[in-house]
């Protein structure tokens, strides 16, 4: 009998999701390479291990960067670490993402970077004509950034400890009056907006490694986000709900979160969502879905229905952002869920990422 | 894309979708198996379901690769990846099936050189990289990837490699089938047939199917249109009182395969006695081997593996699941004990696989509109 059958089916659907829904635990015995992958294991780390561990309630908030009160005013904190291989690729360096993913970090806590430091672990044997070159990009970036380096530090491991160099920068911010970002502040009715093609960044590492004798002429997108974002505050401040950008884990770990956050729905029309042909292309050929590919200048923005057609517009006057599209809304119901209209005229779940079918990608 | 994009189209698969509404009888139930885990991801990833009648249903078959590995091969595997110095390669979702006592992932983790490969010839060129080093590829698929595997081996062979050796855990098609069709538990209407399979063994190895079991099948693409014509082919058939064998994917697949790739096959393979499936127990003839001419490379024979049969979890009912007489969401353990993260069978694994591909994709009431 069907309806006892679906009326089963809903059971079983609406345990999962209410266990989906509780914050998930670390249970691991050792960590994977999943766990670097910005998916579900990653998740788990944060939400299992560490978040716990150092319990506070600006790292419950779960945003790209920490807002900290200091003498009356808000600052934006963060810190990332960049292990990308190789170190240089089409469109950039492993120097360009040390800046740009640091200082979009903060931009998208609707905060306008004002400092960086820079750490660098270098492995013995590094010839010195590689680091003087991410040294230079590191500086082109930075000034590009408008974004001083005004500290830092230098270790070096025995050759074999790690793969040529890794970077880790730290970056303060002060946080925009015109701001008031937070991933738990979306509403149903909100658009979901991209600031142009998906998953570059991960395609064109994916590439450079030569591991698929696939060529195409595809350039990572790292970029600066903070003259995007501050255009976006001027033209939609109140309105702006939350940003993010979508680095590892891509499009569909951001709205995952942001759904989970906010319980709200997504609908996300796949016909609407831009992504460069050769990376369709790629992506069909690999098995893998461009909603999970990494992209390093890309974000998507929450806006409130009223000043999405603003929103768009600043998005694209702005440069990198010529392609943005609106690919989606919030709904009521299912809760926390991610659904994407397909092309096809079907409709689908579309989860995180599990696994990693692409490892050390910034 | 070129030839991909025209299978996708939606006003094609709206008008696809009214004829099979009109070839159904309202008041009968329809459920066809697909047979192929390739189906089964296409289904769910464009909502395919959503375009077809209520009593049309979908019942998931046996055909994904990675899911009919029993928890035994893995730890073979796992065994295999620990010898000194062997470089270990094998796809991507087998890395993450769990064996008796964890995964190859686990097995990297611990110090085991397993690496992911797309394909059998990467495994060839990391041998020849590393020719002080012995590297094994796991070799899994139905009849679509063991010509690849038998050209591998080939070359491998030609070049005097010393260093190359196979784990083979390919298997056959119609055995399961047979099995299947067997079985009581299942009543089925007909098939869609396994586009890619076929176009290696043709459609000839299909007609058993009408003739002996009386239901029709239509071999498919992977295409969304491709799966709902081959829909619309078998109803056709059912409305017009014809059983047969029909080949939607004409364009990809002789009536007659592809002689070469068989004429390789059996030169490097050879029939097992008997081949393990997951929860399906041991089917015989159903399991390749490497052949005599190529036992040099057979790293089952060059290393020894612990070759132990271990009994599937309890909870697990892959078995059911690949034998479409349960659905995924019907298992007791899936989404709570088992899910893609954290799996304990297969089929929660593989991307073909049917219980990932609905948990991934089709985990929400299809009744309970999006608002």
């Amino acid at each position: 009998v069907p309806s006892e059958v679906s009326e089963r089916e809903q059971k079983v659907l609406s345990i999962i999701e209410t266990a989906r829904a509780k914050r998930s635990k670390f249970r691991d015995t050792q960590i994977t390479m999943a766990h670097g992958a910005g998916g579900k294991a990653t998740q788990s780390l944060i939400e299992g291990l560490l978040v716990p561990a150092f319990a506070n309630a600006t790292l419950e908030a779960m945003a790209d960067a920490g807002t900290v009160s200091v003498l009356g005013g808000n600052v934006a904190m963060t810190t990332d670490s960049f292990v990308v291989n190789p170190i240089t690729f089409p469109g950039g360096t492993i120097g360009d993402l040390a800046v740009n993913g640091t200082v979009n970090d903060i931009a998208m806590a609707g905060a306008k970077p004002i400092a960086l430091t820079l750490s660098l672990i270098l492995e013995e044997g590094l010839p010195a004509d590689i680091l003087k070159e991410q040294v230079a990009a590191i500086a082109a970036a930075a000034q590009s950034a408008g974004v001083p380096i005004v500290a830092g530090d230098t270790k070096v491991v025995p050759r074999g400890m790690c793969d040529q160099m890794y970077i880790c920068t730290t970056g303060l911010g002060v946080l925009d009056d015109r701001s008031n970002l937070s991933p738990s502040a979306l509403k149903p009715g909100d658009k979901i907006l991209v600031s142009g093609r998906i998953g570059d960044h991960g395609t064109a590492i994916m590439l450079a490694r030569g591991e698929f004798e696939l060529d195409a002429d595809i350039k990572s997108d790292t970029q600066c986000l903070w003259p995007m974002v501050d255009k976006l505050l001027d033209e939609a401040g109140p309105s702006l709900r939350c940003l993010r950008d979508a680095t590892r884990g891509g499009v569909a770990s951001v709205l995952n979160e942001l759904a989970r956050a906010s319980r709200v729905a997504m609908i996300i029309n796949e016909a609407a969502v831009p992504v460069h042909p050769a990376v369709a292309g790629a992506a069909e050929i690999l098995g893998i879905d461009p909603m999970h590919v990494a992209n390093e200048g890309k974000l998507v923005a929450i806006v409130a229905p009223e000043a999405a057609e603003a929103a768009l517009a600043a998005l694209r006057s702005m440069p990198g952002g010529e392609e943005a599209a609106e690919i989606g809304e919030c709904r009521t119901e299912p809760e926390g869920m991610v659904l994407m209209a397909t092309a096809f005229g079907g409709k689908r779940v579309m989860d995180q990422l599990v696994g990693d079918p692409l490892p050390r990608i910034c | 894309m070129k030839y991909v994009d025209e299978f996708r189209d939606p006003a094609l698969g709206e008008v696809l979708a009214g004829e099979i509404l009109g070839l159904v009888e309202p008041g009968r139930h329809y459920k066809f198996m697909e047979v192929c885990g390739g189906h089964t991801h296409s289904i769910y990833k464009y909502g395919i379901d959503d375009l077809l009648p209520q009593n049309v249903e979908l019942v998931h078959g046996p055909g994904c690769p990675v899911c009919v590995i029993p928890m035994g091969r893995v730890d073979d595997a796992i065994a295999l990846a620990h010898q000194p110095d062997v470089i270990f390669t094998c796809f991507g979702d087998m890395l993450r099936v769990p064996g008796s006592a964890g995964t190859l992932l686990d097995a990297k983790a611990e110090g085991a050189d397993v690496r992911m490969v797309y394909s059998p010839l990467d495994a060839l060129r990391i041998a020849k990289a590393n020719p002080e080093r012995p590297v094994i590829f796991m070799a899994i698929g139905f009849e679509t990837t063991a010509p690849s595997t038998a050209l591998t081996l080939k070359r491998a062979k030609a070049e005097g490699l010393q260093n190359f050796f196979c784990m083979c855990n390919h298997v056959t098609i119609v055995p399961p089938l047979r099995a299947l069709l067997d079985s009581p538990d299942l009543r089925l209407d007909g098939f869609i047939g396994p586009g890619h399979v076929s176009t290696v063994v043709g459609v000839r190895p299909f007609e058993f199917i009408p003739r002996e079991y009386g239901k029709p099948i239509a071999v498919a693409g992977f295409e969304p249109l491709d799966v709902l014509h081959a829909i619309h082919m078998i109803l056709t058939q059912i409305k017009e009182g014809r059983c047969e064998v029909e080949n939607q994917y004409a364009r990809v697949v002789p009536w007659e395969g592809n002689p070469r790739a068989l004429q390789v096959m059996s030169e490097v393979f050879e029939l097992r006695p008997h081949f393990e499936w997951r929860g399906m127990g041991f089917i015989s003839q159903s399991g390749l081997k490497l052949s005599e001419a190529y036992a040099d490379f057979d790293a089952e024979i060059t290393y020894s593996v612990p070759g132990i049969r271990v009994a599937d979890p309890k909870a697990c009912q892959c078995g059911e699941v690949l034998k479409g007489v349960i659905k995924p969401w019907e298992c007791k353990v899936f989404g709570s004990g088992c899910t893609p993260e954290r799996p304990i069978g297969t089929c929660m694994v593989s991307s073909e696989g049917a219980c990932a591909a609905y948990y991934n994709y089709g985990r929400f009431a299809r009744e309970r509109e999006v608002v």
